[in-house]
């Protein structure tokens, strides 16, 4: 990557007026709120923001409250599977799409347009279908399967595996679209002469493929985390956090706790928790992302 | 941005000799469930939007409607109920293509000339400041949402449009600079260093060199932007007030108004209204979108 210093660039201080404003909202919107909301997290604040300090309290508060305990086990049954889940099964429609097959972008596109739609939307849809009374319980009765049930959303159990199927349906071609560059990326000679030596299929995409998606693997490992922890929207139109609050998630604890409850204080811890979550994923990718770019 | 091309060379075209037919149609057997499956939630919603209440009860979601009726669409969109106003989605349609326009034009403005300046006119630290802003880009947003209440408060935007296009564009702008950034990355030094010679100033190369090839990016940065605006919903719930609200914090509340009957039809109507915009963007651009968003986003 080369840059273009000169003189005249260095001494204008056009360049950084235009930058500016920009930078102001980011430096004030991203790390100035951060701070607030850090700070308040280590008050009293109810309704209002009160800097009455009250140290850990807040924290101590938090871990000890059974809601927060549910959504924070939530959190990890809904991230894996949803990152697992969408991963394989992005990378399988990928592979099958790559083999160069007819219609490719009628597929490309049946597995991609959920990307489109709103959380609120797919939760809409979703509540829909697997609507105990009416839904796909219902289509495979009138198919002829009377015994079969499919409650899941009503089941306190089970509710959070509903927010699972959805966010997978929703990411999953996303996630394809991102294998499908990767693959069409690799090196062709690489797999010819692999070809020529007569390893088989198989064997190439053990071998040579998946290995050389790995970056792939850490991007869709990287933004599957991101989005995962954000979900707000889809269970607020799927469950609503229901039955009781069985789906529960940090976002979404962190809002009822907050603007319904009145308890600020709490809310922003509880901010602060999700925060760090994600600077740990975060934080090192961008830091590689930006050092390989330097390098290379 | 290396390998643009929607068809790169690759040719995993995998063939195993006597098991190819086989393989051949396993691949699309798997394929076309597969599609029937992701296809399956969007036929349902437009088979029940164009049924009444009646047949719905009495058949199955997946079966084509009998007796075509728009009565569930023309609801939606004029007379059904959100909350206690019972005047549809088409005030809220409209709220939010007046937050969508402005706060994508801007943001896609000031995204194009952060990543001009970030990469044609460098300056010690600017790969810093370009780290801090695309964090800025994945912090969960609850962690600003009590500061930004206030702020908007104190600043007298509380409940208004224009504060929720100014929440858009803060944090709009950190991903609008990124693409923007990893594009004009690519643009070579030198077409900058002529135009510069030839005593073109910091406006005229930005607007003569660069964004005259600038479309594919441009085209990346309104599409993120505009299903990222339209599709919000936790900025909207928190920040818009009852006459601002946008699209997707009023379809959840009519899907959660219950004035005694659950009206399905009305619901998937609605939710059919909502994702138009984004969708047909999609059918029509999203191949640019992803071949230019591919480029920027997975490299090597």
């Amino acid at each position: 990557m080369a840059s273009t210093e000169n003189p005249a660039g260095r001494r204008s201080l056009l360049p950084k007026f235009v930058l500016a404003p920009s930078v102001l909202m980011v430096l004030v919107g991203v790390y100035g709120f951060m701070l607030f909301s850090v700070i308040l997290s280590f008050t009293s604040s109810k309704m209002f923001p009160r800097f009455a300090f009250s140290g850990l309290d807040q924290y101590e508060r938090l871990f000890s409250n059974p809601r927060w305990s549910v959504a924070v086990q939530n959190i990890f049954i809904f991230a894996s599977l949803y990152i697992v889940l969408a991963t394989a099964l992005g990378l399988l429609l990928a592979i099958l799409i790559d083999q160069k097959i007819r219609a490719e972008s009628v597929f490309r596109t049946v597995f991609l347009y959920p990307m489109a739609l709103s959380f609120i939307v797919t939760g809409v849809i979703w509540q829909w279908l697997l609507n105990p009374g009416l839904g796909i319980e219902r289509v495979m009765q009138s198919w002829g399967w009377e015994s079969f049930s499919f409650k899941w959303l009503v089941e306190p159990d089970m509710a959070i595996y509903t927010v699972v199927i959805a966010g997978v349906w929703q990411v999953t071609g996303f996630v394809m679209a991102m294998f499908l560059a990767g693959l069409r990326g690799i090196n062709g000679e690489i797999l010819s002469a692999a070809r020529m030596d007569g390893a088989p299929t198989r064997k190439i995409y053990t071998r040579i493929i998946i290995p050389a998606l790995r970056p792939v693997f850490l991007t869709a490992f990287v933004i599957e985390s991101h989005l995962a922890i954000k979900s707000y929207d889809l269970v607020v139109a799927l469950t609503k956090g229901g039955p009781g609050y069985a789906t529960e998630l940090p976002s979404t604890f962190m809002y009822t706790t907050t603007f319904t409850r009145n308890e600020m204080g709490l809310g922003a811890a509880s901010a602060v928790v999700m925060l760090i979550a994600l600077a740990i994923i975060i934080v090192p990718y961008l830091y590689s992302e930006l050092r390989n770019e330097r390098r290379g | 941005m290396s390998a643009v091309a929607e068809h790169t060379v690759a040719e995993p075209r995998l063939r195993s000799g006597a098991a190819f037919d086989i393989a051949r149609f396993a691949v699309y057997a798997i394929l076309i469930v597969m599609a029937a499956v992701f296809l399956m939630p969007l036929v349902s919603m437009a088979f029940t939007s164009l049924k009444s209440m009646d047949e719905i009860r009495g058949g199955n979601l997946l079966a084509p409607p009998m007796a075509v009726t728009l009565d569930a669409w023309y609801s939606a969109w004029g007379s059904a109920c959100i909350s206690v106003d019972c005047s549809g989605l088409k005030g809220y349609f409209y709220n939010s293509i007046k937050l969508v326009v402005p706060a994508v034009l801007i943001s896609v403005m000031l995204g194009a000339l952060n990543g001009y300046v970030l990469t044609k006119w460098r300056f010690r630290g600017d790969d810093l400041l370009f780290g801090a802003m695309m964090f800025g880009c994945f912090i969960p947003f609850q962690i600003v949402l009590i500061p930004m209440a206030f702020t908007l408060g104190k600043i007298g935007l509380a409940g208004s449009t224009a504060g929720l296009v100014l929440v858009h564009v803060v944090y709009g702008v950190c991903f609008t600079t990124l693409f923007f950034r990893n594009f004009y990355v690519a643009v070579p030094d030198e077409l900058v260093k002529a135009a510069r010679m030839d005593g073109a100033g910091f406006w005229q190369i930005f607007f003569r060199v660069l964004l005259p090839v600038s479309w594919p990016i441009v085209v990346v940065a309104v599409i993120w932007q505009f299903t990222g605006i339209w599709n919000d919903f936790l900025f909207g719930a928190s920040f818009a007030g009852g006459q601002s609200q946008p699209i997707t914090v009023a379809l959840n509340n009519l899907v959660n108004t219950s004035t005694g009957v659950k009206l399905y039809n009305v619901d998937m109507a609605a939710a059919m209204i909502t994702a138009a915009p984004t969708i047909l963007i999609y059918l029509f651009l999203g191949r640019f979108f992803l071949r230019g968003l591919m480029a920027g986003a997975v490299k090597g």
